[in-house]
This record gives structure tokens, C-alpha cells and sequence, in this order.
């Protein structure tokens, strides 16, 4: 039985179903991140483990037991809201003793704590100022430190970073995972940012319409995504994807963009079956000079100091590779690449789900 | 002069003369509304004798305090002759908890109706905004009975009431359009950090409502000070407050008619709101815009 589990939940409000029964199990001290497009329903998914939006059905365990009977201060949950959500009329002190000024614990052991934490999360200068003299990234610590003091059995962080620039969003983001694999507390954490996801997460779990698209690993859902939603949202550059057909003795794929130009599959289909053709741009090399070669029209340099990223065209559709930055493409004029065809992923064209290799 | 002021000249005459037309409508104004004011004051330091005799825009050849004093101790309304001052207190006595209490119960009908949403909160938040608009004559008679059912006919306790029932209406609405604007998130955190319903009020929302909080008391304080209807109606003789006492003075017509006593009085009668303007107005346009946007 896992530490949390949360059990065909559902949520709908005024005949609109927001979550669509959500399954979800996570270990103790594990970081699971929710992520997917706006108006997907993680952000409401949180808000039911808080106990601020209850579900319409459905249950959530912690620790074997369900807490939907729980009012949000019994749940021993903490959470990091997306605008901070600190208390303006207080000092930054005052903040993060408030949690333990209302568990009632004795006022000498809460400066102790608040001066323990603001020490953890180098804020301790800042203890006497009010959140309105302070710097998002300032805020964001206090905020942080506000959850951590109580010690909680689950954190809950609502797109923390996403108010913040970009330099500071890497800092914090390392943060993050430095207090995570310091307290080993169990967090869950929600983001439409897929890096961060990426970065953060011990599971990610992929949603969309209220629906979980694909839970697992960071490395399940980038290499092995369960569909063209996953594979699309999850990497950046998104992963290349060729509709077409498959022709030939059945380990080839005729791309609708260009008929003639016929890509290998990493397995045999049924020949005719529409197919969509997956490749990341890491996947595409400039080396190799193999039977399977293509040579494609550069349209677009783009380096990126550690990388260039070049755009190709295939008949009508394009192609990005990822090539090492010291590789020198020449724009209009053509690149001979090989694609691991190991790394390719097929999906089905009418389910848009992932086809393995075995019985097709 | 820069392309902007030209243009403007050519247009409308020289700048000068817009100044000359502007600042001479604004003098005008100003006049029209402070001559009465000032002829209240110099006619409340003016002998009898020198009412009779001189031009009412005059100032007083020889002031004196005595209308004052004759109207705050010893002027005669009605039967009694012991000036204004009881009723003064009467009215403090009738102002300051209706004040308190209607402002308190909009902060915190506005802090349920913002942010423990219930079904149907539209409809009392209506129902409620409805009552700012009923027209105080049509109430009297319905009040009147409630009054006198609870025991509390003429009685100051009673236009307590009348005052807090009736604010109640406009307190919501101020405070509901504040606490609209107020992130829902920070209610949220306090109640995940183990704040109840009233710690959230208390420790969250109040500290941050001190804008509104000077509209609403500002507001309620003109309001109930300067009510004569309900005065009138609920609380005659020797509860009743300030305003009832000023006109039961000014139309007492026993023997001579004396203007300065009588402007004496009427100037302690409006002295409590002007001095509640003068120390929070600048906070009360403040808070008014801050609704008014955000709202």
C-alpha cells in the first residue's frame, strides 16, 4: 500500500467534469509532479489533497486512511501556493511562526524553529521585514520556509516557480530538489512546465482533460511516452512526428509529407496501417553515412551555445535535430543525417496511442 | 510656450484668461458654499442687538462666546431649559455603538459573502444591497412596531438598532467589494496552517481593511449623526438626539427669537462629522477608490 493514494477520484462542477476519475499512488518521500496545459485539472487535483475543493467522488488516502472527512488544518499537509499567499500584515517571522502559533507551540520553541528554518533556507536577514519589502525570490523562500517548519507529512507546492524570472526559477528549482533529497519529505507538486517536471520529479504524472495520460518515470515518460499527447507536451523541442503509411515489406514508413522518401521502423507493422513516426531531435545525428541516410534542405540555424538545433525539410513537413555545437550547417543547403531508429517511437494514427513492437 | 499650449491658446483664447476663468468659477463656488457657513459662525458671536441692527454678512464688532454657552447649557427646548448638551451625549450615545456595530457586522458579512460562499449567497447579498434602497419614510411604521414589541420605544438602545439594521445594507456592500479583491489564496494558507473562521478574520482580514473600515465608519457616522427622520420618529423628548433637540430649539417660540444661539447650536451639531472628515478624509477618498477599482 502506498503512502498516498488517491482513488478514482472524480470532481465536477455544474454538470463540467473537471477531474475524470484520477488514479494516483506515491511512496513516502517521493516527488510527484502533476503536469500538463493550462485548464487540465491539476491545480484542482491539489486543491482536493489540500481540502480546499472537495471531490465529488472518489477517495484520497494518506498513510491508510482517508482524509476527504478532514478539514485542510487536520490533514498535516502543507502547501506553497502560486502567488506565495503570505500574510501581508506580518512580519516574515510572523509568517512562518503563524502555522506553529496556531498548533498552539510555546512561543520560545517557535522562534527556535523559525530561526532553525530561516537559517536552512537563508532567509534568517530577512526575518523582521514585512513580504511587501521582499523580492519574489525572497517571497518564494518564505513561503517555502512557512511550509517546511511545520514538518508536515506531504508538501504540496501550486507552480511555485512561475511568477519568478528565469535565472532565479533554475536557482529555486535546485533548491528545491536540494531541500527534497535533504528532508526526504513527500512532496507533490504541480506545473505546466515540462522541464521542471523533468528536473523535479521522482514520477511524473501527465494530464490532460481531467484525464492522467501517462504516469511513471522521468525516463518512462520522455522515452516511452503511452501517446502523441505525452510526446508532444514532454521535451523540448517537441518530438518530431511524421504521419504516414506503412508500405514496403512492412519495416518501412511512406511519410504523407513525402511519399518517396521511405523512413525504417524500429519493428514490423501490417503494411497499409496509418502510422505516426516519433523521433526526438537528440535522436537525429549528423554522422553515420549508412543505407538509411537522408539528405534534407537546412532551414533554420538556431545555436543555442551548447547546441545548434537545425530545422530540416522533409517534403513538406519539417525535422529538427539536435547537433553538437561545433557542427557548422550551412542554411539552403543539405545535411545528411542517420535517426536512431531504436529511439523512434510509432503510434497508432487513429488512437494516437503507442504501438510496441510485439503482434502487430 | 510648447506645441501643446499654443495649440490650446489659438484654440480658446489666451492661457492666462483659461486660468482667470478657472480659478474665478472655482472662487465663485467656493463662496456659495462657504457664505452660509460663515454667516453661521459670525452670526453665533454677534450679540442680539447687533443681529437686529447690522448686515448679516458682517463680522461680529464684538464677539462673544455667550450664544455658545447659552446654547450648549442653558437654552430652552420644549419644557426643559438646560441647553443642548444632553442631547449631544444622547446622540454620541446612539452614534458610536451604531457605528461600531454596523461596521463590524458588514466586515463580517462581506468576509462570508467573499469567502465561505454558500448556496445562495447572491440572493442575500441582494436581498441586503435591496435594503440601501428602500426609502427610510416607508420603514417607520413597520419599525415603529418592532420597536415597540422589543421594549425598546424611545429609547437610544432602540435607534441603535434602527441604525445597524438600516447601515447594514451599505457596510455589506463596502466590505463585500474589498474583500472581493482579496486574494483567496492567503484564506486558503491560513486554513491549511490551522486558522478557524474567526482567527482568518481576525489575524488576515482586518489588519489589511483599514481603508475600508474609514469608509464605512466615516459613512455610517454622517449618516447616524445627521439622521433627524429617525430621531424624530422613534426617540422623542428626552432621548432623542442632536438633530431632534436642534429643531425642537429652533422652533421653540417663546419670546424673542435668538439666531445666535441658535447658530451656536447648529454649529455644535455639525461639528462631530466635520472633525470626522478632517482627521480620515484623505483616507476615505483613498478607500473609496481602492473599492471603487478594484470592486
Amino acid at each position: 500500500m502506498a503512502f498516498i493514494e488517491i482513488d478514482r477520484l472524480e470532481r465536477s462542477i455544474g454538470g463540467n467534469h473537471i477531474l475524470k476519475g484520477i488514479d494516483v499512488a506515491l511512496e513516502k518521500g517521493g516527488f510527484l509532479v502533476l503536469v500538463g496545459p493550462s485548464g487540465c485539472g491539476k491545480s484542482t487535483l491539489l486543491n482536493a489533497i489540500a481540502g480546499l475543493q472537495p471531490p465529488t467522488a472518489g477517495d484520497i488516502r494518506i498513510d491508510g486512511q482517508s482524509v476527504l472527512a478532514l478539514h485542510p488544518s487536520k490533514r498535516d499537509i502543507a502547501m506553497v501556493f502560486q502567488s506565495y499567499a503570505l500574510y501581508p500584515n506580518m512580519t516574515v517571522a510572523q509568517n512562518i511562526g503563524f502555522p506553529l502559533e496556531m498548533s498552539g507551540t510555546p512561543k520560545a520553541q517557535r522562534e527556535d524553529e523559525i530561526r532553525a528554518v530561516g537559517k536552512t533556507l537563508q532567509i534568517e536577514h530577512l526575518l523582521d521585514r514585512r513580504p511587501g519589502q521582499l523580492s519574489g525570490g525572497q517571497r518564494q523562500r518564505v513561503a517555502m520556509a512557512r511550509a517546511l517548519v511545520r514538518k508536515p507529512r506531504l508538501f504540496l507546492f501550486d507552480e511555485p516557480l512561475s511568477n519568478l524570472d528565469a535565472k532565479l526559477r533554475v536557482e529555486v528549482r535546485a533548491e528545491i530538489k536540494r531541500l527534497h533529497q535533504q528532508t526526504g519529505a513527500t512532496i507533490i507538486y504541480v506545473t505546466h512546465d515540462q522541464i521542471e517536471a523533468m528536473t523535479l520529479a521522482t514520477q511524473i504524472v501527465v494530464m490532460k482533460d481531467g484525464v492522467i495520460q501517462q504516469s511513471g518515470t522521468p525516463a518512462e515518460i520522455y522515452n516511452r511516452p503511452a501517446n502523441m499527447f505525452v510526446a508532444d507536451f514532454m521535451g523540448s523541442p517537441a518530438m518530431n512526428m511524421l504521419p504516414g503509411q506503412v508500405a514496403g515489406d512492412g519495416r518501412h514508413m511512406a511519410p504523407d509529407a513525402a511519399p518517396d522518401r521511405l523512413l525504417p521502423l524500429p519493428f514490423a507493422l501490417r503494411v497499409g496501417r496509418r502510422i505516426v513516426f516519433g523521433i526526438r531531435s537528440e535522436n537525429i545525428s549528423a554522422e553515420g553515412n549508412g543505407v538509411e541516410a537522408l539528405d534534407l534542405p537546412v532551414e533554420i540555424v538556431e545555436p543555442t551555445g551548447s547546441d545548434v538545433f537545425v530545422w530540416l525539410r522533409l517534403g513538406s513537413a519539417h525535422l529538427s535535430a539536435r547537433l553538437p555545437a561545433t557542427s557548422d550547417p550551412q542554411l539552403n543547403e543539405n545535411l545528411r543525417i542517420t535517426m536512431d531508429i531504436s529511439r523512434a517511437v510509432i503510434f497508432d494514427g487513429e488512437s494516437r496511442e503507442r504501438i510496441d513492437g510485439a503482434g502487430h | 510656450m510648447s506645441r501643446n499650449e499654443a495649440a490650446i491658446a489659438t484654440a480658446a483664447g489666451p492661457g492666462w484668461l483659461n486660468r482667470v476663468v478657472i480659478y474665478g468659477l472655482l472662487l465663485i463656488f467656493a463662496a456659495v458654499y462657504l457664505t452660509p457657513l460663515f454667516v453661521m459662525l459670525a452670526t453665533s458671536f454677534k450679540s442680539l442687538d447687533e443681529i437686529r441692527g447690522g448686515d448679516i454678512l458682517a463680522l461680529p464688532r464684538d464677539p462673544t462666546i455667550e450664544p455658545w454657552l447659552k446654547a450648549w447649557g442653558s437654552a430652552c427646548i420644549g419644557v426643559t431649559c438646560e441647553g443642548i448638551k444632553g442631547y449631544f451625549w444622547n446622540s454620541l450615545r446612539m452614534v458610536v455603538p451604531a457605528v461600531l456595530i454596523s461596521t463590524m457586522l458588514g466586515a463580517l458579512n462581506g468576509y462570508v459573502l467573499t469567502k465561505w460562499r454558500f448556496r445562495g449567497h447572491k440572493i442575500v447579498f441582494g436581498l441586503m444591497l435591496f435594503a440601501c434602497f428602500i426609502p427610510f419614510q416607508s420603514v417607520l411604521i413597520p419599525m415603529a412596531r418592532v420597536l415597540g414589541t422589543l421594549g425598546l420605544s424611545n429609547s437610544i438602545t432602540g435607534l441603535v438598532l434602527v441604525h445597524v439594521v438600516y447601515g447594514l445594507g451599505f457596510t455589506t456592500l463596502f466590505f463585500r467589494n474589498y474583500y472581493e479583491a482579496f486574494p483567496t489564496e492567503l484564506i486558503h494558507s491560513a486554513q491549511m496552517d490551522g486558522a478557524g473562521f474567526f482567527t482568518i478574520f481576525r489575524r488576515i482580514l482586518l489588519p489589511s481593511s483599514a481603508p475600508i473600515i474609514v469608509v464605512c465608519v466615516i459613512y455610517q457616522f454622517t449618516n447616524i449623526w445627521n439622521d433627524f427622520l429617525f430621531g424624530v420618529s422613534f426617540a422623542a423628548g428626552e432621548s432623542a438626539p442632536m438633530t431632534v433637540a436642534l429643531n425642537n430649539l429652533v422652533s421653540s417660540s417663546t419670546g424673542v427669537k435668538e439666531y445666535n444661539v441658535d447658530m451656536a447650536a447648529a454649529v455644535i451639531a455639525a461639528l462631530p462629522t466635520l472633525i470626522v472628515y478632517v482627521l480620515a478624509g484623505r483616507y476615505f477618498m483613498r478607500g473609496l477608490m481602492a473599492g471603487a477599482v478594484k470592486g
